[in-house]
């Protein structure tokens, strides 16, 4: 089966936290429950703070995964608003 | 609206917040709140909820920056002895947060220009130092439905209620009429810990922002009584009267009353 192209993407390197998470955060409040959200970043402590963030949140994290570099690539699914 | 990069490292505490969010703090940008007075209350709440991002401050007071405040009136300083309370404050929260606009009124609230000052505000903040004031803003906001938070401080004990006419109790429900001139004593004859009014404002800018945000309880038909010698809080019932004089439902009031002969107008 093939992925589902994200319904938005934000590019968040050189954001460091809490910034990296409240940008996520503003993007995925504009989004509709079921659509996805791709974030690419590259500040390491986030890759492992925006997804268990959005998880307290109520989002699915869908995918974490390193894209070459120093670059990580998340993607979200909007489950509450 | 979209929020610069300036805003979203300023509220940023608040936008991780899932009661809050960027909704939320869109919200409490477009907010407006009146606050009654600009002294040992009205500072401590004016500065919170700037800094919160509320994006309008009306306050009025008529009085001017004395030494004798600064022992507990936050958003004045000592260079600006002699300065009207409001412009003062105006200076501080607008210095702290240039996206909150205060419309300072220097004058006293009165039963021929309350309703027109108040009216295109979304929320009341009282806090005022004297009984006529209090039951002033009370009748008024009954008259327009306007949500009302209102503290009182002295010596060291403090309380906070949250007024929703006709949902919850009025001032009038609690207390139907001023007490007689003289009876209950001023801070200025009785004395106020400096600490208290930032306890009850930061209390009563709690409160704004939950009514403003739609978020958790509210201090209705609830009064809040804080103790600072005991350390202790303590919650007191307070029902809605059936037969009060203004929120009732043969409200005997009908119309604003000026209740200032025989009170002291010294400031607290």
């Amino acid at each position: 089966m093939k992925e589902k192209a994200p319904d938005k993407k934000i590019d968040i390197r050189g954001l460091v936290c809490p910034y990296t998470f409240v940008k996520a955060k503003l993007a995925i409040e504009d989004m509709e429950v079921g659509q996805v959200l791709e974030i690419v970043l590259d500040y390491p402590e986030a890759v492992s703070n925006i997804p268990k963030s959005m998880q307290d949140h109520g989002q699915a994290v869908l995918k974490v995964e390193q894209s070459g570099g120093k670059d990580w690539i998340i993607t979200v699914r909007k489950e509450k608003d | 609206m979209e929020f610069t990069d300036e805003q979203v490292q300023r509220y940023s505490r608040h936008i991780i917040l899932p009661e809050v969010g960027g909704k939320g703090q869109k919200k409490l940008l477009a907010a407006k709140v009146f606050l009654v007075g600009a002294g040992g209350l009205g500072c401590p709440v004016g500065y919170y909820l700037a800094a919160a991002g509320v994006g309008t401050l009306g306050i009025v007071d008529d009085d001017i920056v004395e030494l004798s405040n600064l022992q507990r009136q936050i958003a004045h300083n000592t260079k600006r002895v002699g300065m009207p309370k409001v412009e003062s404050a105006k200076k501080t929260f607008e210095a702290l947060n240039p996206d909150v606009k205060v419309n300072a009124m220097k004058g006293r609230l009165t039963k021929d220009n309350i309703l027109d000052i108040i009216k295109d505000y979304d929320i009341v903040v009282d806090g005022s130092d004297n009984f006529p004031t209090r039951y002033l803003v009370n009748d008024a906001c009954v008259m327009l439905k306007k949500p009302l938070v209102s503290g009182a401080i002295l010596r060291f004990e403090g309380q906070v209620t949250t007024l929703l006419p006709h949902d919850g109790h009025c001032y009038r429900c609690l207390f139907e009429a001023p007490p007689p001139p003289g009876l209950v004593p001023s801070c200025q004859e009785a004395g106020v810990l400096g600490v208290l009014p930032g306890v009850i404002g930061a209390l009563e800018a709690t409160e704004v922002l939950k009514l403003i945000l739609g978020r958790g309880d509210v201090l209705k038909n609830t009064l809040l009584i804080y103790d600072a010698l005991k350390a202790s809080f303590r919650r007191v019932k307070v029902p809605r009267n059936p037969d009060c004089p203004i929120c009732g439902a043969h409200p005997a009031i009908t119309k604003l009353e000026d209740y200032d002969a025989g009170y002291c107008q010294l400031g607290g």
